[in-house]
């Protein structure tokens, strides 16, 4: 080969990398600045109306000014905290059984679709059908049939990744337990969960996420409340229902105090993840994969 | 103390595959055995079938009958209680990777309910020094996870975790086919000092280190056993022509 040509070559191969490599920061770029335009928007509109009331008023009446969203903040982490406990043990359990003891069996074929239907099924369906089924049969509206709603929504999230996670832990971990005499449960909850716990915390972070900005399973359920109530068994006030209700109302006021809503409602939201992130992270060890 | 191994007319199944055929030997307690044979010979599966290993696998199905010193394990034991008596090493270190080294070698006493710290302290310094790995990793024992060990010293912790169960019999598969050399040698050496402890069955492809660990030797072909005899023996005059053609490279 004649050394024009060889150094043609290496010219269009670094041409190639250049652009691929441009390429590849270009859909970085795209991928990141939707969040950035969203959250600096946010900012602009609601840090104005971000004051110390925000966080501990509850909402004024109709027309007047002032007053903060501390009944929904509060409601919003009574409603997401039942849904956590309903959600995510559901969920993990279920993920388990899918992954460890009902391989191949017909039933877990039915719950695997069956939960692949359900992360399908619209919110405001889920909100309709917990009405319909909980709230007007059985018990008001109220924080704990809000929770209900979010919960199952948040099961199926939760188990797949909890399934593909514990998928993902190599055959030789769980051959090791068992080869040193520990029984199958025992090998499964103590050696195949742990090993794949920071995956199945991530499940259940997105799923938490997912659902702490709905609001269409809440209007039907935990309804909201313009006044204090953290009772589980009254309408409770939620962030998503406040910032639906403010944006919907004819005064200035409250529309500020709807984009200050979005603005407590994001940060909280990344704040509670990277809280769980950090508080699971402190146990690893070093060079633990 | 390690204890013998009576194997009488075993046979294997996965599925319709009849992967091992009439297997009847003896393996004396306090010896290294190697067991040697072409790939798919049936030679892993048989160790598998001396812990119940291989009923992890729902398609595989036993018959036959396996002591272990005086224990039938197929008819008066269950396959935990069989494991805790019968240790195994895998081809590929397998250490617990969310795991300290110190949590690795506790492993097995500690989700079988086994609480007492002293005792466990004493215990993981007992295996690491059988193990030869003690002075490598005694100050990281708790700080360092198994995961981020050498494969040499990976597949050494292994031997100490399935040694701190106080097992009778070990039984290795392949335990340096992933090592360097300079690992497996160390992993041999290890193997002679176990020797006077535990009966130990060693699988391997590597001829060489079958007659450098092992007093006897087993050869596997088409999951049948060909022959059984001291290793000094299979290597130098075996009585079958199928071995012969085996060890000097005729084939597999």
């Amino acid at each position: 080969m004649k050394a024009g040509e060889n150094k043609l070559r290496s010219k269009v191969r670094a041409l190639a990398d250049g652009v691929a490599t441009g390429l590849a920061i270009l859909s970085t770029a795209l991928v990141v600045a939707p969040l950035l335009i969203i959250f600096g928007y946010l900012v602009y509109k609601g840090a104005s109306s971000l004051n110390l009331d925000f966080f501990t008023q509850i909402p004024k009446p109709e027309g007047e000014t002032g007053g903060g969203m501390a009944n929904a903040i509060v409601g919003s982490g009574v409603v997401l905290g039942l849904a956590s406990l309903i959600g995510i043990p559901i969920g993990i359990g279920s993920g388990i059984y899918l992954a460890e003891f009902g391989r191949g069996t017909k039933l877990a074929e039915t719950v695997r679709f069956t939960a692949d239907v359900l992360n399908g099924v619209p919110s405001i369906v889920m909100g309709m059908a917990v009405y319909a089924l909980v709230v007007s049969p059985a018990m008001p509206f109220s924080a704990l049939s809000g929770g209900l709603a979010l919960g199952i929504m948040m099961i199926p999230t939760v188990c797949r990744t909890t399934e593909e996670m514990l998928l993902m832990v190599p055959h030789a971990v769980r051959e090791a337990a068992l080869g040193l005499g520990v029984p199958n449960w025992r090998s499964v909850l103590s050696i195949t969960v742990k090993t794949a716990s920071p995956g199945i915390i991530t499940g259940c972070m997105l799923a938490f996420a997912r659902v702490a900005g709905e609001t269409a399973p809440l209007i039907f359920t935990a309804f909201g409340n313009a006044f204090w109530s953290i009772s589980l068994f009254r309408p409770i006030a939620a962030l998503p229902l406040s910032i639906y209700i403010y944006a919907n109302s004819p005064y200035e006021d409250q529309h500020r105090q709807a984009w200050a809503g979005a603005l407590v409602l994001i940060i909280l939201i990344v704040a509670a993840v990277s809280l769980v992130r950090w508080v699971t992270s402190r146990g690893v060890l070093k060079g633990a994969s | 103390m390690g204890v013998g191994i009576e194997v009488i007319n075993l046979n294997a199944w996965y599925g319709t595959n009849h992967t091992l055929q009439d297997i009847n030997l003896n393996i004396p307690a306090n010896h290294a055995t190697a067991l040697i044979g072409p790939s798919g010979c049936g030679k892993s599966t048989f160790v598998r079938c001396l812990n119940r290993m291989h009923e992890t696998n729902p398609i595989a199905r036993v018959t036959g009958t396996v002591r272990i010193g005086e224990l039938d394990i197929y008819e008066d034991s269950k396959p935990v209680e069989v494991r805790r008596r019968v240790g195994m090493v895998f081809q590929r270190p397998n250490p617990f990777p969310t795991m300290s080294i110190y949590d690795n070698v506790a492993a097995g006493l500690k989700l079988n309910g086994f609480s007492n710290r002293r005792v466990l302290n004493e215990i993981v310094e007992k295996s690491l020094k059988n193990s030869a790995l003690w002075d490598e990793v005694k100050d990281d024992l708790k700080k360092k996870s198994g995961a981020s060990l050498s494969g040499g010293q990976q597949q050494r912790l292994c031997i100490a975790r399935a040694l701190a169960v106080d097992p009778e019999v070990l039984l290795m598969d392949e335990p340096a086919s992933a090592l360097d050399p300079v690992s497996t040698s160390k992993i041999e050496d290890l193997i002679f000092q176990l020797k006077t402890q535990y009966t130990i069955v060693i699988v391997t492809h590597n001829m060489q280190q079958a007659a450098r660990v092992a007093e006897k030797t087993g050869f596997f072909l088409n999951g049948r056993m060909v022959e059984f005899d001291s290793t000094h023996k299979i290597f130098t005059n075996p009585s079958d022509k199928r071995t012969e053609d085996y060890i000097t490279g005729r084939f597999g």
